[in-house]
């Protein structure tokens, strides 16, 4: 198992926000993270990366047969955990291919590899830029900076194909893209999907789901997971949306 | 050092010794003025934390000994110099160990017909009219201490004239070099640079020393940037991190004129630099760009002035800071714009960086406008790198010393890019990388 969550609990500036989720996540599977605003996906993506704003309160996360808690926010990236911020930031002064370049050869020194040359770096970032459709006057721009909501999310699934994660958090990378650059995500995700990684979307939208075709659908609500199933839940939820969850939950409560 | 008496006190009962020694220099011109400069030295307080313009700086530390006035003759090869030069940039190199110049390891390119470039002192000697004329008209003494200091005893310093017209295009560097182990001297060097109407020229101040050791640099810089004249500046402070720097900078812009400058500063235990820049005429602009890194107890205080006596003039300030550990930063900026000056556009910023709870700053910028048509902005910002951009760069593997690095970098960059001359811009950034990329 690549990723097994249980009953994670964690909270903000004391407010409860993940009130136990149990997730189970193997290689080679995607697995889509639907629910309601607010009800705690981007939370648990950050929790994930090792966001310290969020205290974990209970539970526990072991990922590739480590404790992932125990990990700082760095080594858990250099252990192959991605985060695709739905909201990237903007760092003027630090360009795409700087950031790219340092978190490609720390990763590499994690592992004991060595460094890459600049031409080495050069080409692979040419090769990954290529993936997701995106033009190389991006590289030498500062991260984000001035970016529209799109180009950084394309962005963020560019900083992916150079990182080549085991295990990926997209949290709504498809919020915000046209129906081509949809496709162009979609399709560069859908390049690095193997049999020994597993991908994670949180997302609103079925049209995602065309694309990238999920193993599992999960409905978060109020901090915890209250649905499973198949990539069929996520029509089910396109056509009814989620009352009938909240409220079949509200029954089983009484 | 068992008879020590107080800095002031010891540089009165120096005066007669050190016009002994002056000889011929006597007959000179500029001696009235000395000797004017002393009587107001002798007459003047030495500051303290209740004067205004001190409150923040504490210079104690730097009465607590008696600085010699000479030291005694050191040998310093090419190669010690070298290591402050600028890879790849062709340039006039002037050198001064200890205060004094040295024309052995200094080294001028093919300069233009009737630019100066050298020693003031031998211009003093001459009577030089055109230091004559200028010497001490900008940074006047009166009032001011550590100036009345520097006149009263001036010895050397670099002298620069650049005639109507000329364009100089090779940047002067002038490195002060002080290496005087145990001494603890003291070093005044005295700066003139005058540019003269439609001339060009780029001034690169450098003061530094490979020791740790305990030494005094009070110097002062006149500038004048003539009608139409282009001067650009950059002083750059890598002194001992136990030496005290205080330093005065004046400068006169004429019409037209623009006169750009960067204080790069992170040497000294304590740096007091005073930098007035003062618009004599219509249509002027100026840039006055700063960046401190400091660490350890050092202290770095910026007080600027911007005179926008006459109408049509352009300033852009912006200082940033970043401090480590228990240092301290102030920053005191004033603009004023006088009733004359309509149509002023000013514009002036400082940013400072805690990388530590104990460090503190000091940010004071203000803007003093009596004139109604005039478009001027200031601010300042103090803070800790941000949490966001942290977050976002760890979470792409990059650990927290190189994050920090990078933050750093970044947040440094646009002081950094306005500085002209790509060379230097390197040996900056590498300064940079220096302290934080362990
Ligand atoms: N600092 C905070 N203090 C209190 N509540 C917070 C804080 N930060 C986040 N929250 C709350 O946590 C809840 C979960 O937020 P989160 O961003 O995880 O939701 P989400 O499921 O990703 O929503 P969306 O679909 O809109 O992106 C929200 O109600 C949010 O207001
Ligand atoms: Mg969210």
């Amino acid at each position: 198992m690549l990723l097994e969550i249980k009953n994670l609990h964690a909270n903000i500036d004391g407010n409860e926000i993940l009130k136990g989720i149990n997730l189970k996540v193997n290689a080679g599977e995607v697995h889509a993270i639907m629910g309601p605003n607010g009800s705690g996906k981007s939370t648990l993506a950050q929790v994930l990366a090792g966001r310290e704003e969020f205290e974990v309160t209970e539970g526990e996360v072991y990922y590739n047969g480590k404790n992932l808690l125990e990990l700082s926010p760095e080594d858990r990236a250099r252990e192959g955990v991605f985060l695709a911020f739905q909201y990237p930031v903007e760092i003027p002064g630090v360009s795409n291919t700087n950031l790219l370049k340092t978190a490609v050869n720390e990763i590499r020194k994690y592992r004991g590899e060595e460094e890459l040359d600049s031409m080495d770096f050069l080409s692979l970032l040419k090769e990954k830029s290529k993936l997701v459709e995106l033009d190389q006057k991006f590289l030498s721009r500062s991260v984000n900076e001035g970016f529209s909501g799109g180009e950084k999310k394309r962005n963020e699934i560019f900083q992916m194909a150079v990182l080549n994660p085991k295990l990926a958090l997209l949290d709504e990378t498809d919020s915000g893209l046209d129906i081509d650059a949809l496709r162009i995500v979609a399709n560069g995700v859908n390049k690095l999907r193997s049999k020994d990684n597993a991908i994670v979307v949180v997302t609103h939208y079925q049209r995602l789901l065309n694309y990238i075709i999920p193993d599992f659908v999960h409905v978060l609500y109020n901090g915890k997971i209250v649905k499973s199933g198949g990539k069929e839940l996520a029509l089910e939820l396109e056509e009814k949306g989620y009352d009938w969850i909240k409220n079949g939950k509200e029954k089983v409560l009484v | 050092m068992e008879n020590k008496t107080d800095l002031k006190q010891f540089f009165i009962n120096q005066f007669d010794e050190f016009e002994k020694s002056l000889n011929g220099e006597k007959s000179s011109h500029f001696h009235h003025l000395r000797k004017s400069a002393f009587e107001e030295f002798r007459k003047l307080p030495l500051p303290t934390q209740k004067d205004e313009e001190w409150k923040y700086t504490n210079i104690s530390p730097l009465l607590d000994y008696n600085f010699s006035r000479s030291a005694k003759k050191t040998d310093v090869s090419p190669d010690a110099v070298s290591k402050f030069l600028f890879d790849k940039m062709e340039h006039s190199l002037i050198v001064f160990i200890n205060g004094r110049f040295s024309s052995e390891l200094s080294k001028l390119t093919d300069i233009p017909k009737g630019v100066v470039i050298g020693s003031i002192n031998e211009a003093i000697k001459e009577n030089n009219p055109i230091v004559m004329k200028h010497l001490a008209q900008y940074a006047g003494f009166k009032n001011n201490i550590f100036t009345a200091l520097s006149t009263a005893y001036t010895i050397d310093g670099a002298f620069i004239y650049v005639p109507d017209g000329i364009n100089v295009a090779d940047p002067v560097h002038i490195i002060f070099l002080t290496r005087a182990g145990n001494e603890k001297i003291i070093t005044q060097p005295r700066n003139l640079f005058i540019a003269g109407k439609n001339s060009r020229i780029s001034i690169i101040e450098h003061y530094v020393s490979d020791e740790a050791s305990v030494y005094f640099t009070n110097a002062v810089t006149e500038i004048v940037a003539g009608e139409n004249g282009i001067v650009d500046h950059i002083k750059l402070q890598e002194e001992s991190i136990n030496s005290f720097h205080i330093s005065r900078m004046e400068v006169d812009q004429e019409r037209n004129s623009n006169f750009s400058s960067h204080l790069i500063s992170y040497g000294a235990e304590i740096s007091r630099n005073d930098f007035n820049t003062r618009f004599n005429d219509q249509g002027g602009e100026c840039m006055l760009n700063g960046l401190f890194l400091i660490n350890g107890e050092q202290l770095f205080d910026a007080h600027t002035m911007i005179d926008h006596a006459k109408p049509h003039c352009k300033s852009h300030e912006h200082y940033k800071g970043i401090l480590q550990d228990k240092s301290k930063g102030v920053f005191n900026g004033k603009v004023m714009v006088r009733q004359d000056a309509q149509k002023t556009n000013a514009f002036q910023q400082n940013n400072t960086i805690l990388l530590s709870d104990n460090a503190v700053m000091n940010s004071k910028p203000q803007l003093e406008i009596f004139a109604d048509d005039v478009k001027c902005s200031h601010g300042a910002t103090i803070g800790k790198l941000d949490e966001n951009s942290m977050f976002y760069l760890k979470s792409r593997g990059i650990g927290d010393e190189a994050a920090t690095a990078m933050l750093i970098h970044a947040f440094a960059s646009d002081v950094i890019t306005s500085i002209k001359i790509e060379a230097l811009r390197d040996y900056i950034e590498e300064i940079i990388t220096k302290r934080f990329n362990q």
